[in-house]
C-alpha cells in the first residue's frame, strides 16, 4: 500500500472551512470544494476520505475527489441523500464546514508502478477513484496501460463528464463508459460495467485493479477479474462503511476484524476476502 | 486478404475450436455489413442467422408501448449476435440495431443445424460455447436489474 498521509494531531477536532464552489454534477449530486478560514488544509491521498460537520446538523465521511497535486482546496462530491448531505448540498457559498482528516489507507500507486492499471468504477465509485487517475496521469510514463471502465445507472447519473470528454480524448488512457438503463439520445454502451471487463485491453498478469462502487458491483467484478487473470493480490477495493469516528475509536464500520475508517477505505482484496461475502456483517 | 475462415478462427467466439470444424463452419458463413441506424433484425421475425461482430456496436432493443424503443444491452466486436436460430421457435426475442457502422460475419441458422445433426460433436460445440454466451448475458441481465447505484448511504 502507499503511504497514508497521516490524520491531523486532534482527529476529533474539525478545521473550520467555507465553501468556495459548489458543481451540480447530477439530479442529486454535487461537487463542493472547500478551502480552510484559517491554516492551510494539508495534503492527502487518493482514495481517502474527510469527516465533513455540517455544524448543528451531524457530520459524514466523503471520499476527497479532488487532485492530490492541489491540495489547498479540498474537493468533495457528495450524493444527497440523507439529512446532512442535504444540508451540504444547499450550503451558501461561503457557508461553513467542519473538516476531520484525511483518514484511511489509499489506493496503491506507488506499487503499481510499471504495471497496467485497470480501474473500475460504479456510480459514486468514481468520486474516490478520481484523485488516483489525476496521479496517474501526472506520472504517466510510470505505467503500462491504463484503463477506466465506469458504469452509471443512467447517462443523467454519469460524474464529471468534463473529466470524461477530457480523459476520452487522450490517446495513453482507455475509457469505457457504460449506463444501466439508456436514455434517449445515449449512444453510448448499455449494460453492466463487468460486461467491459473481458473486452478492455489489459495484460492481466501485470495488472493493478482499483476498484469501487456498490459492494455487490465489486462481488461481481472481482470474478471477472479474476477470470480474465488478473492475480487476487493485485486486487484493490474501497469499502463503504457507516463511518462515523474516522479513527477506529467507535465501531460503526466494522468489517469482521477490520474498521474501514482506519484499516480502510481501501483493502487489498486478498485481506477482506474472507469477510466480503459474508452476509449480514 | 482475410479468408473467411481466418475471420472465423480469429474472432473469440470461435476459440480453438477444432480445424475441421471451422472448416465445416465456412460453409455457411459470408461477410456482412450494416450502416449505423440499419435494423439487422426485429422482434417476432424468423430467426434465420447468426452474428459474429468484427466491427462496430449493436444495440438490442424493445418497442414498449408509450415509451418507444428502449435500449436493453448493446454489445461490440468480438461479441455473438444473436441465439434464437437455435432454440425453436427460432423467433428474434430483441430488435438488433446496428449503432454505427457494423461488419460482421453471418452464419446460416438452417445450414448450420444440419451440420450439427450431421456431426453431433460439433453440435454439442456449438451448444457450449451458445450456453456460455446466454449465462453471461442472463447473469449481466440480472446485475442489471438490481439498480445498485440507486440508493449509497454516504459519499
Amino acid at each position: 500500500m502507499s503511504p497514508t498521509v497521516e490524520a491531523s494531531p486532534a482527529p476529533l477536532w474539525p478545521l473550520p472551512c467555507r465553501l468556495h464552489a459548489r458543481r451540480r454534477e447530477t439530479r442529486d449530486t454535487v461537487t463542493l470544494e472547500l478551502e480552510a478560514v484559517g491554516p492551510g488544509l494539508g495534503e492527502f491521498a487518493p482514495g481517502q476520505f474527510n469527516m465533513l460537520y455540517v455544524f448543528g446538523v451531524g457530520e459524514v465521511p466523503i471520499s476527497i475527489s479532488g487532485d492530490p497535486a492541489h491540495p489547498g482546496r479540498l474537493v468533495h462530491t457528495v450524493r444527497m441523500v440523507g439529512a446532512v448531505t442535504r444540508a451540504l448540498g444547499r450550503l451558501p457559498r461561503g457557508g461553513a464546514v467542519g473538516v476531520r482528516g484525511p483518514f484511511g489507507t489509499s489506493w496503491p500507486l506507488e506499487e503499481a508502478a510499471g504495471s497496467d492499471v485497470v480501474v473500475v468504477a460504479g456510480g459514486m465509485g468514481l468520486a474516490p477513484l478520481r484523485p488516483a487517475l489525476y496521479a496517474l496521469l501526472a506520472r504517466r510514463e510510470r505505467f503500462g496501460r491504463i484503463v477506466l471502465l465506469y458504469g452509471a445507472r443512467t447517462p443523467g447519473d454519469l460524474l464529471y463528464v468534463t473529466d470524461l470528454r477530457r480523459w476520452r480524448a487522450r490517446m495513453d488512457l482507455e475509457v469505457e463508459v457504460t449506463v444501466d438503463a439508456a436514455t434517449d439520445g445515449w449512444r453510448g454502451d448499455v449494460g453492466v460495467v463487468t460486461t467491459l471487463i473481458p473486452r478492455a485491453r489489459f495484460e492481466p498478469a501485470s495488472t493493478v485493479a482499483l476498484v469501487c462502487g456498490p459492494e455487490v458491483m465489486m462481488r461481481f467484478v472481482v470474478r471477472e477479474l479474476q477470470a480474465r487473470g488478473v492475480p487476487d493480490g493485485s486486487i484493490y477495493l474501497s469499502m463503504e462503511r457507516n463511518m462515523h469516528c474516522g479513527i477506529g475509536q467507535c465501531g460503526h464500520c466494522q468489517c469482521g476484524p477490520f474498521f474501514v475508517c482506519r484499516d480502510g477505505p481501501v483493502f487489498p482484496y486478498r485481506r477482506i476476502a474472507p469477510f466480503f461475502r459474508l452476509r449480514e456483517l | 486478404m482475410e479468408t473467411l475462415e481466418r475471420l472465423l478462427a480469429a474472432h473469440p467466439f470461435f476459440k480453438d475450436l477444432r480445424p475441421e470444424h471451422l472448416q465445416v463452419l465456412v460453409g455457411c458463413a459470408a461477410n456482412v455489413r450494416f450502416e449505423a441506424g440499419q435494423y439487422i433484425f426485429r422482434e417476432g421475425e424468423e430467426a434465420k442467422t447468426f452474428y459474429l461482430l468484427r466491427h462496430g456496436r449493436v444495440a438490442l432493443e424493445m418497442a414498449v408501448p408509450g415509451r418507444g424503443s428502449l435500449t436493453i444491452q448493446t454489445i461490440r466486436e468480438g461479441d455473438v449476435l444473436g441465439w434464437a436460430w437455435l432454440f425453436p421457435p427460432h423467433r428474434w426475442h430483441f430488435d438488433a440495431r446496428a449503432v454505427e457502422l457494423v461488419r460482421a460475419i453471418a452464419m446460416d441458422g438452417q445450414c448450420l443445424r444440419d451440420k450439427c445433426e450431421q456431426d453431433h460433436s460439433l453440435g454439442y460445440e456449438l451448444v457450449k460455447r451458445f450456453a456460455q454466451v446466454i449465462v453471461e448475458r442472463l447473469q449481466a441481465t440480472r446485475l442489471q436489474l438490481l439498480d445498485v447505484y440507486g440508493h449509497v448511504p454516504h459519499r
